[in-house]
């Protein structure tokens, strides 16, 4: 089997994988890395995005082989050190950006993506940029004003 | 899935090499591959990765011609593409959603052509040229139906070159569970006369639709083919419209496809 070498979340990291190992599955349970959910496994839902070499991607739907040597950022490394959230993650908390919470790790790492290249979305961009990311609980108004929120916005419904 | 081989070759030549072994198939940025294998509707047995091939990926612009190369991300022909061939670029802005388009690429989604796919109808309209590691192929010869296309097994889409139009626009009504075109209609208004072409609705895949083009050459505007629908009788009927909306709807697009294209 091969043994892929990846930096993840800022540590580097190696795993041995077979081929047809997408990458959710490598985080998941090569690494033991069970904060990237894998809801559709059709490439449909969102739950399993990540960021490799700094683009949102869809981990069910990227071979672990084709990531190997890259930086791959996941929910686990978003907090910080001691365990506060950071500003995304403390605004779908405040704003209701959750119920059951298995689409937040999707949803909080294209978040991240979105902010990254802009800063300032509007409510629309926001809800244009979350298609591939399907939540079956909040019914999206809660996640659009926690993104608006975290970019520093006043979103339709403010924090109680 | 079934496991596979995995190569990664860096150069064309030894892509092109390694895709004459007996099942072996190119892997571009797999949003369509992965999920066919899965569902083992694909079993390759070596996989011949792209992502790494030298000179496959970039956006160039020579005099009114855009050449993007075939590894090139839909992500980045929208960034790179929206100054000089923005209908291009605004097609490539609305496939899928923005994680697909972090991978997908333009020679992938031309090697599949989707009966549903956006770009084999940015193709067509342009008159592009589609380039492999064998020959340049003319998108007016490439379309074979379905999921048919010219290339043969080991050929390699390396680039895709635009005649950029004078004017130009995609109108795409979404299929929102899949978020392929339902219909899509891609207008394109050059020198040498107008070029309308339709994915999503036939059996046969993306087609020019020359009755319009010509009602257009005479007067580009929506008020020039106001009465006109597609022909409903190859088109696709399926749970999610029949062929008589489809053909309605070929009608529709096209025309704020004119009024919106620029
Ligand atoms: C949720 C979702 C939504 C989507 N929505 C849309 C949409 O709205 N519109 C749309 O057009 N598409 C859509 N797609 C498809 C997407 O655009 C794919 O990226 C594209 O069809 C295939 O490109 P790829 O690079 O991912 O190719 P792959 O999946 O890697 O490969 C597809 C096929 O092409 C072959 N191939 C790949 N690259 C090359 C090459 N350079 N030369 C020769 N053969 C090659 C492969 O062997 C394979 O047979 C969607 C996909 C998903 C998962
Ligand atoms: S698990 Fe990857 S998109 Fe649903
Ligand atoms: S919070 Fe339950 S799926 Fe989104």
């Amino acid at each position: 089997m091969p043994t892929i070498s990846m930096n993840v979340n800022g540590t580097s990291v190696s795993a041995e994988v077979e081929n047809r190992t997408v990458l959710a599955a490598a985080l998941r349970e090569n690494l033991g890395m069970t904060g990237t959910h894998i809801g559709c496994d059709t490439s449909q839902c969102g739950a399993c995005v990540v960021h490799v070499n700094g683009k949102a991607v869809k981990s069910c739907t990227i071979f672990a082989v084709e990531a190997d040597g890259a930086e791959v950022s996941t929910i686990e490394g978003q907090a910080d050190a001691d365990g506060s959230l950071n500003v995304i993650q403390q605004a779908f908390q405040d704003h209701h950006g959750l119920q059951c919470g298995f689409c937040t790790p999707g949803m909080i790492m294209t978040a991240a993506a979105l902010l990254e290249e802009n800063p300032k979305p509007t409510e629309a961009e926001i809800r244009d940029h979350l298609e591939g990311n399907i939540c079956r609980c909040t019914g999206y108004q809660g996640i659009v004003n926690a993104i608006m929120a975290a970019s520093g916005q006043n979103s339709a419904i403010a924090a109680e | 899935m079934y496991n596979f081989e995995f190569t990664k070759p860096t150069t064309v030549e030894d892509a092109a090499k390694a895709m004459s072994a007996e099942g072996a198939q190119a892997l571009g940025g797999g949003q369509t591959l992965l999920p066919t294998m899965k569902q083992r509707l694909a079993m390759p047995e070596i996989l011949v990765s792209l992502t790494d091939v030298e000179g496959m990926v970039g956006v160039s612009k020579a005099g009114t011609t855009l050449t993007i190369g075939g590894g090139t991300t839909h992500a980045q022909v929208a960034t790179d593409a929206a100054a000089s061939y923005p209908g291009l670029s605004a097609l490539a802005d609305g496939i899928g959603d923005p994680a697909v388009r972090n991978r997908g690429t333009i020679g992938g989604s031309l090697a599949n052509n989707d009966p549903a796919a956006c770009y084999p109808a940015a193709a067509l309209a342009s008159g592009a040229t589609i380039t492999t590691n064998k020959r340049d192929i003319l998108a007016d010869n490439y379309f074979q139906g379905m999921f048919e296309t010219a290339l043969d097994e080991t050929e390699i889409v390396t680039a895709v070159s635009f005649p950029i139009p004078e004017k130009s626009n995609y109108q795409k009504f979404v299929q929102p569970a899949s978020r392929f075109a339902l219909v899509g209609v891609f207008v394109a208004k050059t020198a040498d006369g107008v070029r309308v072409a339709v994915t999503g609705a036939s059996n046969g895949g993306v087609y020019r639709w020359t009755e319009a083009e010509t009602a257009l050459n005479g007067d580009f505007s929506a008020r020039a083919i106001e009465d006109m629908s597609g022909d409903a009788t190859d088109m696709i009927t399926d749970l999610h419209g029949s062929a008589e909306y489809r053909a309605h709807l070929v009608g529709v697009l096209t025309r704020r496809a004119v009024v919106a294209s620029s």
